[in-house]
């Protein structure tokens, strides 16, 4: 377990800034308790700093989780978002999305969005904007990356894909093994 | 239904046809002889039935007369019936009479009806006995129904019309009657008295007749209850004769036929003759073969192992023990708990709903579970499951976790913490504060655990992979424990059948081990001062004692500083406090059983324990008086976290006062020698004792001196030419191994040619600048003192030349 470099943090944060934007700064800030990032085999985890130190007393090769797993660095530090980050991106999304009930299936089962399942969307999402996507009962379902703008989504005719699957919730049960 | 008098209070059976003597009275035609004429047997019936249609088909009754025939022989079937069911008791109809017993061993009133009944079918049955067209039996059912329901009419009297008219077939019959009855008459003597007394009593008159036919009936009513009573008396009398099969024939019928019911059987009569063992058992066996036979059936039967059957046998009375096997075969209800972190149990139950599912609230002893009834999705698949708001739980596994009760800002560890179910619900009741070390030694199952704990949020979480008996070594001072030890799965039968066959002695032997080892180091995991906390909880899956009453028995014992507390949980037997001959401390009563067939949820076990002081006697070093030092992650393990390796310093710092000084010092010599032969440096002589014995006699120099002078001479032998090193190593060897005398040495290596043919002198002064180091003394005194050990020692010396001076330097 360490903490993240420079580079790593860089690289990191602008991942998540796609999602998030600025309220990176309430992740790091928090009221309570201080957090951080730590990176244990290529996966970054987000927990606080009490609980962190506590577990350094558990051996590099025994520790696996601690705290949330936001994602891997992949071997060419590229950064992959996981699902297990839903929870704090949908506190502090910008970009939102809502899915019919008749298109929450289709997206768990790792299908994007078609024009035909989108509910609602936030306004001025711009294009290529990544988004987090709910079911009208506002469950956090998964995020995404928009396909279209919303002043374009408008226009659509309904087979169109609208919004491009990044991670849905479903992936706790399709792909366990590569979920943390 | 007419109403006749007395009987109008009781329900009215079906009337009961006229007996052959009734009608010989009622005719006041002898019957051959005897006027208490017996009725008829089954053969004469069917005799009779033949004439019938004989006649019939003669011509030589009219259709009334054909009726009244068949109600003639309905009634005489339907005695015989009676009689021949008290008459014939031989084995063949025992066995029906067996089913019949088993009904009427529940009730006997019942029997008394079925009797009654008896009479119905009897009725059917001389119907179809009767004649194939099947409306003449009916219509005289019918016909007599009429004659009898009708207010004043009665079959008889009809009877009685009637027979008048057809005397001479009447006495045909009544003589083939007679014949017949004759025979029979030895059996059923009973009725012969009531009816001669009858027949004895009445006039002729109408009146009279019927009345009397009406007493008869309540009596023979009463006769049959009678019979049915002592039938069934017999019957059990009969039955009782269930004989154990010994073990061969059971292995032979094994052979020959698997047959399942046969055992089944067996089961319910060993069962029988168990629960009333005075009355039943076969005298020369005695219970315990009954038990083992039973053991064998039930092994059979359900498909377990014996070994594992026998064991858990024991544990239940026998009645209850089958009930704990028929639980086995039955899956539990699904439960799930509520994700108290993203939702409420009202909240979910309405999406539930919603999506099809029919659920309900599990129970009061619960306020986060919800039990499933049937489901229209899949209940692991719903949106709100992937959304984390629930967890596909058993119910019994909430239970360690309401007795461990964690409060928040706890730290708590879950040493065999997956797939995750208790560990999220610990986080639950955590509110995602304080610190959770989750711990697997299985690395596969880990990852379910990872995924479950991210899927329903839980952010305070540490997942590690150690061996659990590895705490706390890695890291201690726990406020609260949670060891939900593996177990052999007795208890989730239900769940995975093949615990049946696949556990044996060898298995429980390891995991029980393995079980000790792990609640041993729970508790010592657990920091006894902490403010909120200090409790272990024990729990497995299983229900044998092995695993659980005598796994709290051996940390008791182990473990003086804990004691078994309330589990908090008020359902649920307690624990056994005596089991088998083996006595548990009292308080085991506070641990809790739970059993598929009494709770309807899996079989389980927990145990509650308080650690009281970090302290017990005979570990006192592991009290380590704190590393303050340390102000890494370990600090809040405190006292526990480097134990092991603070271990030896703590026990000296604790036991500070006193050393022996005059015990350490040979130790203290010794190893003293022992260093300096690892440099190089042998003293003579080798062992303390003679040191000790010989600094008495010489001065001795300290270790220091002697050291340096040592060191010195070293050098200066370095310093010559290593050539005459070489041959004077060989030399050495000898001088090594052998106290030489100086003058000795100069006359040895002269007198070896050969070997020591190279410079004697360079030999002698390098011996003799030698042999001052290898001694105590002066240079000169040891030079003189010196004596060889051997003069052969050159010659081997040479051989060991090698090894000497590898180990011995410079001597």
């Amino acid at each position: 377990m360490r903490p993240l470099t420079e580079e790593e943090t860089k690289i990191f944060f602008e991942k998540l800034a796609k999602y998030i934007g600025r309220n990176i700064v309430h992740l790091i800030d928090r009221p309570d308790e201080p957090y951080c990032f730590r990176l244990q085999r290529d996966r970054v985890f987000y927990v606080s700093e009490a609980i962190m130190k506590r577990a350094t007393s558990v051996g590099r090769d025994n520790l696996l989780t601690l705290g949330v797993c936001f994602g891997k660095f992949t071997k060419t530090l590229k950064f992959k978002l996981h699902i297990t980050a839903l929870e704090y991106l949908a506190q502090y999304a910008k970009y939102k999305v809502w899915v019919k009930p008749n298109g929450e299936m289709p997206f768990l089962y790792g299908n994007h969005i078609l024009k035909a399942h989108l509910g609602r969307i936030t306004e001025d999402t711009p294009e290529h904007q990544g988004v987090i996507i709910y079911s009208m009962a506002d469950v956090a379902l998964g995020f995404g990356v928009t396909a279209r703008s919303t002043q374009d989504c408008r226009k659509l005719d309904p087979t169109t894909i609208t919004v491009f699957h990044q991670a849905d919730v479903g992936e706790y049960l399709r792909d366990e093994e590569h979920v943390v | 239904m007419g109403n006749r008098g007395r009987q109008a209070n009781s329900k009215q059976r079906d009337p009961a046809p006229l007996n052959d003597a009734t009608i010989a009275r009622i005719t006041g035609v002898p019957v051959g002889g005897n006027k208490d004429a017996k009725p008829k047997g089954k053969r004469q019936l069917a005799r009779d039935n033949k004439k019938a249609k004989v006649d019939a088909a003669n011509g030589k009754n009219g259709g009334r007369q054909q009726q009244q025939n068949a109600a003639r022989k309905v009634e005489a079937a339907s005695e015989a019936e009676e009689e021949d069911d008290v008459d014939e008791l031989a084995p063949p109809t025992k066995k029906s009479k067996a089913a019949n017993g088993a009904a009427a061993a529940s009730s006997k009133p019942s029997k008394a009806q079925k009797a009654a009944k008896g009479k119905a079918p009897a009725f059917v049955k001389a119907d179809e006995k009767m004649v194939e067209e099947e409306e003449g039996s009916d219509s005289d059912g019918w016909v007599d129904a009429d004659d009898v329901h009708s207010e004043d009419a009665d079959m008889w009297d009809a009877a009685e019309l009637d027979s008048d008219d057809n005397d001479g077939m009447l006495d045909d019959e009544f003589d083939d009657l007679a014949d017949d009855s004759d025979a029979e008459s030895a059996a059923g003597k009973a009725m012969e008295m009531e009816f001669g007394s009858d027949s004895e009593d009445g006039e002729e008159g109408e009146e009279m007749e019927v009345e009397r036919q009406a007493r008869e009936l309540d009596e023979q009513a009463e006769e049959d209850a009678q019979m049915a009573q002592e039938e069934m008396q017999t019957n059990i009398a009969q039955r009782e004769r269930f004989t154990l099969p010994s073990g061969q024939e059971v292995d032979r019928e094994a052979q020959l036929t698997e047959d399942v019911s046969l055992v089944q059987t067996r089961i319910q009569e060993i069962m029988r003759v168990l629960n009333n063992f005075t009355e039943l058992r076969e005298p020369e066996r005695s219970r315990s073969e009954y038990v083992e036979q039973l053991i064998k059936d039930l092994a059979n039967y359900y498909g377990y192992n014996e070994y594992l059957l026998e064991k858990l046998f024991h544990l239940f009375p026998a009645a209850e023990a089958i009930e704990f096997f028929e639980a086995n075969e039955v899956p539990r209800p699904i439960v799930i708990r509520t994700n108290t972190l993203k939702t409420r149990r009202r909240d979910l139950a309405q999406a539930l709903i919603n999506r099809g599912v029919n659920l309900e609230a599990v129970g009061k002893w619960s306020k986060v579970g919800l039990q499933i009834f049937d489901s229209s999705v899949p209940i692991g698949a719903t949106p709100e499951y992937l959304a984390g708001h629930y967890m596909l739980q058993a119910a019994s596994s909430f239970l360690p976790v309401m007795s461990l009760a964690p409060q928040e800002h706890e730290r708590i560890l879950d040493m065999c913490a997956a797939p995750g179910g208790k560990t999220t619900y610990i986080a639950a009741l955590l509110k995602n504060t304080g610190c959770l070390f989750a711990n697997d030694a299985n690395k596969d199952r880990l990852k379910a655990l990872i995924a479950n704990c991210h899927r329903l949020g839980v952010k305070n979480t540490v997942v590690s992979h150690h061996d659990g008996r590895e705490f706390p070594h890695v890291i201690g001072g726990f406020d609260r424990v949670l060891l939900d030890a593996p177990c052999s799965g007795t208890g989730v039968i239900s769940k995975d059948p093949s615990v049946k066959i696949n556990k044996s002695e060898e298995d429980f032997r390891l995991l029980t081990h393995i079980q000790k080892e792990l609640i041993l180091a729970a508790i010592d995991s657990v920091d006894a001062n902490s403010k909120t906390g200090g409790y272990i909880v024990y729990s497995t899956c299983s229900v044998t004692v092995e695993e659980n009453e005598e796994v709290v028995e051996y940390a008791l014992k182990k473990r003086p500083n804990v004691k078994l507390v309330s589990s908090g949980l008020d359902f649920g037997r307690e624990g056994f406090t005596r089991y088998r001959g083996k006595a548990f401390h009292p308080t085991m009563s506070h641990s809790r059983r739970y059993y598929p067939h009494t709770q309807n949820m899996d079989g389980f076990y927990v145990a509650k324990l308080k650690k009281t002081s970090n302290k017990f006697p005979g570990k006192a070093a592991e009290v380590a008086a704190g590393t303050p030092d340390q102000e890494t992650a370990a600090a809040p393990a405190g006292e526990k976290a480097k134990a092991k390796q603070t271990k030896v310093q703590a026990a000296g710092e604790t036991q500070a006062f006193g050393f022996d000084e005059a015990e350490d010092e040979t130790y203290i010599k010794h190893a003293e020698f022992k260093r300096l032969k690892s440099k190089g440096i042998l003293l003579h002589p080798r062992t303390p004792e003679a040191v000790a014995k010989k600094s008495t006699t010489k001065p001795v120099l300290s270790a220091a001196e002697r050291e340096a002078q040592m060191i010195a001479e070293k050098q200066q032998k370095r310093s010559e030419s290593k050539a005459a090193k070489k041959a004077a190593l060989n030399r050495l060897k000898g001088g090594e191994e052998i106290e030489v005398d100086v003058g000795d040495a100069a006359d040895t290596s002269a007198k070896k040619p050969d070997a020591v043919a190279p410079s004697p002198a360079a030999a002698a002064t390098p011996a003799a600048a030698r042999t001052p180091k290898g001694k105590a003394a002066t240079a000169s005194v040891t030079s003189v003192s010196q004596t060889p050990k051997g003069i052969k020692s050159p010659a081997s010396g040479g051989a060991a030349s090698a090894n000497g001076k590898r180990k011995r330097g410079g001597k």
